[in-house]
């Protein structure tokens, strides 16, 4: 046990020094088609740049380099941070080509400032799920266990968006949460579960996906009632507007949909 | 009487060091919703995390105190070997990132940990989510500036006065509670005033290690990180707020100890 | 009240190795360079570090035997100590740094008080009791510091330069007052010091140390008078008269007038150092003022230099070459002058 507990914490540590965007899981990414990619038709050139939700690192990195492999005279840069932050740098008049949110919100906040270029598309979500460590010591069983006193449980704070929905979802299962802890973000709620600490945490399955296998996660019906959508949008002053429809056109495509599954996110 | 001027090289620099550590200050005071302050400040959660904040921060300085001054003690007098490898391990809470500090207190004292489970099993308790986890926290990343600057203190005392001690009959504990302890008071002070605003403003080691719960563990530092995520202006509110009570509590315990001073 | 001691320590490359016996009542000086091992000695005797070899033994009961495995930590040791920068603790009134010894010893506060307050009266500063010990004068505080040592009447009292920080004025002054103190004391007492004045004013007996080693012991007189090396001569050499005076002159209290070159008014000490004494067959030319006649009444050869002990209206010790001596065909009983510039003559009030 203590071996893996060194080993825990080095992950951990690692994951809350990095981003919040959550560990690699390389077996997730989708691998490149050469010809059969839609929008490897070539001719795309210069550089994209992709505005992301962070917790789309790691798909949209990956897509990102089929593009890059398919048109080599195309460099795509990504501006990976939370949905808030990117919103406000480009409404500040940050550059790029492709916004995609992690929640229609943020996205109201561009397309109501007009720099969108048509209607948002929403392109995959995210959904809660139950984070509990490997092997459900406490033997979690759905979202009612969320109430037991007897048990150590963290939610995330209402103030950031997975403890928004995970309000919605107690309020829709009729759960009053006993948790111990309102985490500020996902990767604290998860660090907690992967070192035993707590029996189980509200978290969202991307997240359960990304932290490998000291956790698991268990789906509940009422995840429905707080789906998050990710709406992306080809941005209107575009500096590279054929390379961002090609974008859209790969995240929309089964090929991209198929690497989001991977990662845990869900079809919208 | 007259102080000679400050020489040029050291007034520009730390004019600089000034402008720098108080303009961040000043951009807080700035933005700061005054016609919100009311508002804000009456807001339920507030008062309950500065209460909070006050007596965990307290209570570590506190168990800083009397856990440290006998580790610098020993740190300063004591000729054991090994003692340059035991101060380079005392100042690793200084370097550790918090939050790793938080994850390593849980390997320890969590309830899956070393010493945590055999409590668990024993007593029933556990430690993280709680208040005490809390103190333990801010303890372990806010001692060792209180052993570090009181080390100095021993080190710059005249060891000499120890002697005489002795030769007046007194043990080293006598000598220790009534010689050392009284001269090195100032750097017992120093070192509690920097344990205690480092304390106060603890968050990353708190926050994994003790979890964010109001009331019971949502120190001020973590309603600001969180009132930040959504609502800018009232995490500047909170952030004041824990400036101002932390900066009048430090002027007042000055001028208590400064007004015994001149009367010495 | 005995001590007996051998000490053998070793600090760096310097060993020390000292015999020492104070009997009750009796003032050792230990006198010697800086760096002799003077105060190595005395925080032996005093506990505050281990010897190497030897014993320490005070009214029969062992405080330090090496071979025997007997160390009396220093808080057990019945001894007041004395320091040089007085170490009264500046966290405490005067009062309480006097009392501080008999409440560690056990005693009730109150006695502790009442016994402080009766020693800081005997030493005259009854009135500074309430004041700290950065607010005294270095002469007050070496006061409190010595009734601070002698309150708890101990076997042995340690003087560890006592004088040396102080100015020249209030040297004399507690010099005067230490000397009727230890004469009143009944305990052992080892007074370590650079100073030959001192050793000559308040011990009984000298102890000369250099390198570690006793070079030289005896009456301070009889150590003057019969240096048994250079070093010691040029320590323990200056002869030191007690006289009255009046601008320039002095009319010295055994007899004869003296001139010296800084106007002085009273009682004063008027201290000649043996190597500015020179010596004639007779009264020599241009009459310098300072001349006096005098019998050799003992020589004692060290290194190229003779000691001449004289007797006369001023006692004196005079240094002169060996070959000089020789010319001047002296020996025991033989009439000299001796003269002595006024510039060369140092004058102290007392």
């Amino acid at each position: 046990m203590r071996g893996r507990g060194t080993a825990v914490l080095v992950a951990v540590a690692l994951g809350a020094l990095g981003a919040c965007g959550g560990g690699g899981d390389d077996g997730a990414q989708a691998s490149g088609g050469t010809s059969a990619s839609p929008s490897g038709d070539g001719g795309l050139s210069g550089t994209l740049t992709v505005f992301a939700a962070a917790s789309l690192t790691d798909v949209f990195t990956g897509l990102g380099e089929q593009l890059e492999g398919d048109d080599p005279d195309l460099t795509v840069q990504f501006n990976f941070a939370g949905s808030s932050a990117l919103a406000t740098q480009l409404t500040q008049g940050a550059p790029a080509d492709v916004f995609a949110s992690a929640n229609p919100t943020q996205m109201a906040v561009v397309t109501d400032a007009g720099l969108a270029d048509g209607d948002p598309t929403v392109f995959t979500a995210n959904v809660l799920q139950i984070a509990v460590p490997a092997g459900n010591p406490a033997g979690i069983t759905g979202l009612a266990d969320f109430g037991r006193e007897d048990l150590a449980l963290a939610v995330c704070a209402p103030e950031v968006p997975c403890g928004a929905a995970a309000e919605d979802v107690f309020a829709a299962a009729g759960v009053t949460p006993l948790p111990d802890t309102q985490e500020e973000d996902v990767r604290a709620a998860l660090t907690k579960v992967e070192l035993g600490e707590v029996d189980a945490a509200l978290v969202y399955a991307t997240d359960v996906t990304a932290a490998g296998d000291a956790v698991e996660g268990i789906a509940f019906p009422e995840a429905e009632d707080a789906v998050n959508d990710y709406p992306l949008v080809t941005l209107a002053e575009a500096p590279n507007a054929d390379a961002a429809q090609a974008f859209v056109d790969l995240v929309l495509s089964d090929e991209g949909q198929q690497a989001l599954e991977a990662a845990g996110f869900r079809s919208p | 009487m007259r102080r000679p001027r400050t020489p040029a090289p050291l007034l520009v620099p730390a004019a600089l060091a000034v402008a720098f550590l108080v303009l961040p200050l000043a951009g807080l005071l700035v933005r700061t919703p005054w016609s919100q302050l009311g508002t804000l400040l009456t807001a339920p959660g507030v008062g309950q995390a500065l209460r909070l904040s006050l007596v965990s921060a307290t209570l570590a300085t506190l168990v800083s105190v009397v856990l440290g001054v006998p580790l610098a003690w020993v740190l300063a007098r004591s000729r054991a070997r090994g003692r340059a490898v035991l101060r380079a391990l005392v100042t690793v809470p200084l370097v550790l990132p918090p939050v790793v500090g938080g994850v390593a207190l849980f390997l320890v004292l969590g309830r899956q940990g070393i010493v945590g489970r055999w409590l668990a099993e024993a007593t029933g308790i556990t430690i993280p989510f709680t208040t005490t986890a809390v103190v333990i926290a801010e303890t372990f990343v806010a001692m060792p500036f209180l052993v570090i600057s009181v080390e100095g203190a021993l080190r710059a005392a005249d060891a000499r006065y120890e002697d005489a001690a002795a030769t007046l009959g007194a043990d080293r504990w006598t000598t220790f509670r009534r010689v050392t302890l009284p001269l090195v008071a100032p750097g017992v002070a120093a070192g509690a005033v920097l344990c205690w605003a480092r304390a106060l403003g603890e968050f990353g080691a708190t926050i994994t290690f003790a979890g964010n719960f109001p009331g019971t563990t949502q120190t001020m530092p973590l309603a600001v990180y969180l009132a930040l995520q959504r609502d800018p202006q009232a995490a500047i509110v909170l952030s004041l707020v824990l400036l101002v009570v932390s900066v009048a509590t430090l002027l007042l315990l000055r001028d208590r100890w400064l007004g015994r001073g001149a009367a010495a | 009240m005995t001590l007996a001691a051998r000490v053998v320590v070793g600090r760096g490359p310097l060993t020390v190795d000292v015999a020492l016996e104070v009997a009750d009542g009796e003032v050792l000086a230990v006198l010697g360079p800086n760096g002799a091992g003077k105060s190595t000695l005395l925080r032996v005797l005093a506990g505050l570090l281990p010897p190497d070899g030897g014993r320490v033994v005070v009214d029969g009961a062992t405080w330090d035997d090496v071979a025997g495995r007997v160390h009396l930590p220093a808080h057990r040791r019945p001894l007041g100590m004395v320091f040089q920068d007085h170490l009264l603790f500046p966290h405490l009134s005067v009062l309480d740094n006097v009392a501080f010894g008999p409440r560690t010893r056990g005693a009730p506060k109150s006695a502790a008080r009442r016994a402080a307050a009766a020693w800081l009266e005997r030493v005259g500063i009854a009135g500074l009791g309430d004041r700290r010990p950065g607010q005294l004068s270095g002469g007050q505080a070496q006061r409190a510091a010595l009734a601070r040592a002698l309150v708890g009447d101990p076997a042995l009292l340690l003087l560890d330069e006592p004088l040396s920080a102080l100015d020249a004025r209030t040297r004399l002054a507690v010099r005067a007052e230490l000397r009727r103190h230890l004469a009143d004391f009944a305990g052992s007492t080892v007074l370590v010091t650079h100073d030959p004045v001192d050793a000559m004013a308040l011990a009984d007996r000298v102890v000369v140390v250099e390198d570690g080693a006793v070079v030289q012991a005896g009456a301070p007189a009889e150590v003057a008078r019969h240096p048994r090396t250079d070093y010691v001569a040029r320590l323990v050499g200056l002869s030191l008269l007690p006289g009255t005076a009046e601008g320039l002159t002095v009319r010295l209290d055994g007899g004869g007038v003296v001139t010296v070159a800084e106007p002085a008014q009273g009682p004063v000490l008027v201290a000649v150092r043996p190597e500015s004494v020179a010596l004639y067959p007779s009264r020599p030319e241009g009459s310098p003022r300072n001349a006096w006649p005098a019998v050799v009444a003992g020589a004692t050869p060290h290194g190229s230099t003779v000691r001449c002990e004289l007797d006369g209206e001023v006692p004196l010790l005079a240094d002169v070459t060996a070959t000089a001596f020789a010319e001047l065909g002296l020996a025991p009983g033989s009439r000299v002058w001796a003269v002595v510039k006024a510039s060369e003559v140092a004058v102290y009030a007392r």
